[in-house]
């Protein structure tokens, strides 16, 4: 089974790049199925069940959901194989526009949309930068200049990456993203795999639940401004 | 590009004479936020000096960022080759199939300054045409049609890479989303095309811009507060001087406050292969062939002929009496004579 990773930031369209791309594979005979990782809610799982893509909700509540993504994904490979997929595609928003993990050796996709203004590729961490392939979507909102311009700073960041114009609506360059997750490659088991870079460094007082603020509360580790 | 520095690598030569050779390296660094090198550091060094806070910070590994700097220098070398190099002589396209698998039987040949019109209905497959051209198809796409540059089987990279693109889209609802002035907005184009001399191409664009629009506007003026005509005016200006892409794709120029005619002739001017989708029979007949589709495929290929072309005097002429009838309307006058 091949395994992808997609992240984005919310509402840069994901959900629908995946359903173009899914639909265009599943009509050559692909069997695609979707873990979507969300935050609280989601009706996402219902709008890919609608197109007949078989998928599952992971819901992080509380938890940093990428450090959600990482404690479960080995079990999402296996379901994958269990349903007996050719493709799993794995969906998560990167929140904080700086990790959603990609995994070494395993296609990963980031999703980012034109509107998001042309210095936004610059605001966004690993999830950008060490993505294999950079959709680009919103692009028939937008002039022709800025699209090109965004590209650019696309490839700023990430000059290695493949970068592909996608419309959610239309589908246009959805049956050309299928061909590039298709030719992804395999994944047999991601135990002992790496992530291709660490995540946030956490583990302060807040992340172990305290409220008050104030020097005295904060323990661990804490990084102060420069007021100098 | 011969210089003497093919032999050194990038990364080896003193920052120095990288960013008098190569000033959009700069770029890198930037977009990086990280402090430019000093002059006589070479930009490997440089990366092996950084203190692993910071790479934490950028989310980036020593070793990837080498290799980063590698692929922008790669990238930044053949965008501006692109911009000085060899322009795409002719495009093929290979009929391929229909939705009920009908053969399309049909090669197209087309060269830069030619004009091909697109008819047909909505859902006819006029986007999945142009999307394969788009994609460099090669028998892979649902239609199975075939697309050749210069008579021969493109390089498989190409299809992705950001300088060798061959479609650049004027669609019909434009907006800008960047508040910026004009100028500011050009010439950040014009930047990240590596262009030379940026002052200038963003005055002739502006300039070329107000002859197609009806009401001029000024370097100073927001993008956002363009009119329709006068963003489309900008937009084919531009990619006319600006964009590498040799096709241009139009969907239908409206009424706009455009001169229509000189918006394609402008285009054409600037030695692209224009592909305009359009129901206005001037602009059609102002195409050297036309496409017509019909239920996914292409139906037929239809030359223009001088009986329509002498057509197109008639059609411009009543053309002129509705623009004068509209005028006229807008003026605030009676429309009883006609």
């Amino acid at each position: 089974m091949r395994l992808i990773t997609v992240a984005g930031p919310p509402s840069s369209g994901k959900t629908s790049v995946i359903i173009k791309a899914a639909e265009a594979l599943q009509g050559e005979g692909v069997k695609v199925g979707v873990i979507k990782f969300d935050c609280l809610s989601t009706g996402d799982q219902a709008l890919y069940e609608r197109k007949g893509i078989e998928a599952k909700t992971g819901l992080s509540g509380n938890l940093c959901p990428d450090h959600f993504f990482v404690s479960n994904i080995q079990e999402c490979l296996q379901w994958g194989e269990q349903r007996g997929f050719d493709l799993l595609i794995s969906e998560s928003a990167g929140l904080c526009n700086r990790c959603a993990p990609h995994i070494k050796d395993v296609c990963a996709v980031c999703v980012i949309d034109n509107l998001s203004g042309v210095d936004t590729p610059r605001k966004i961490g690993p999830m950008l930068k060490m993505a294999d392939i950079v959709v680009v979507t919103k692009g028939d909102i937008v002039s022709q200049a800025e699209r090109e311009v965004f590209a650019y700073r696309v490839q700023q960041v990430n000059p290695g990456a493949v970068i592909i114009n996608v419309n959610g609506l239309t589908g246009q360059g959805g049956y050309e993203l299928g061909r590039l997750l298709s030719a992804a490659k395999e994944t047999v088991s991601l135990t002992g795999r790496l992530l291709r870079f660490t995540m946030p460094a956490a583990l302060c007082s807040y992340c172990l639940g305290q409220r008050r603020i104030g020097s005295d509360y904060q323990m661990g580790n804490v990084r102060k401004m420069d007021f100098t | 590009m011969t210089t003497d520095h093919d032999t050194v690598p990038y990364s080896a030569m003193p920052s120095g004479d990288l960013l008098r050779n190569y000033p959009y390296a700069e770029d890198f660094f930037t977009s990086l936020g990280l402090m430019l090198p000093s002059a006589d550091e070479s930009v490997g060094a440089y990366i092996e000096r950084i203190p692993p806070e910071v790479l934490e910070d950028l989310g980036i590994e020593r070793r990837e960022l080498g290799e980063q700097f590698s692929a922008f220098m790669t990238l930044l070398i053949s965008l501006q080759e692109k911009q000085n190099g060899p322009t795409i002589g002719s495009i093929t396209i290979q009929g391929g199939v229909d939705k009920n698998g009908a053969d399309e039987g049909f090669v197209l040949t087309v060269t830069p300054g030619e004009v091909v019109s697109i008819v047909g209905p909505t859902g006819s497959g006029k986007s999945r045409f142009l999307a394969d051209i788009e994609w460099m198809a090669q028998g892979d796409t649902p239609t199975r049609r075939r697309v050749l540059i210069n008579g021969a089987v493109p390089d498989p990279t190409r299809r992705f890479s950001l300088e060798h693109k061959l479609v650049a889209q004027l669609s019909q609802n434009m907006n800008f989303v960047m508040d910026l002035s004009v100028e500011e907005f050009i010439a950040m184009h014009a930047e990240s095309r590596m262009v030379n001399d940026v002052a200038g191409v963003t005055r002739t664009i502006i300039e070329k811009a107000n002859e197609l629009a009806g009401e001029n506007f000024s370097p100073q003026t927001p993008v956002t507060a363009l009119s329709g005509g006068q963003s489309r005016a900008l937009m084919i200006a531009d990619t006319s001087c600006l964009s590498t892409s040799p096709i241009v794709l139009i969907d239908e120029i409206e009424n706009a406050g455009i001169d229509r005619k000189k918006a394609v002739r402008t285009l054409v001017d600037g030695h692209k292969i224009v592909l305009m989708a359009t129901h206005d029979p001037i602009l059609a007949l102002m195409g050297d062939r036309r496409l017509v589709f019909k239920n996914g495929g292409v139906r037929a290929i239809i030359a223009t002929s001088p009986a329509e072309r002498a057509n197109m005097a008639a059609f411009e002429e009543m053309d002129a009496r509705l623009t004068a009838v509209r005028n006229a309307l807008r003026n605030g006058e009676r429309i009883e004579y006609v």
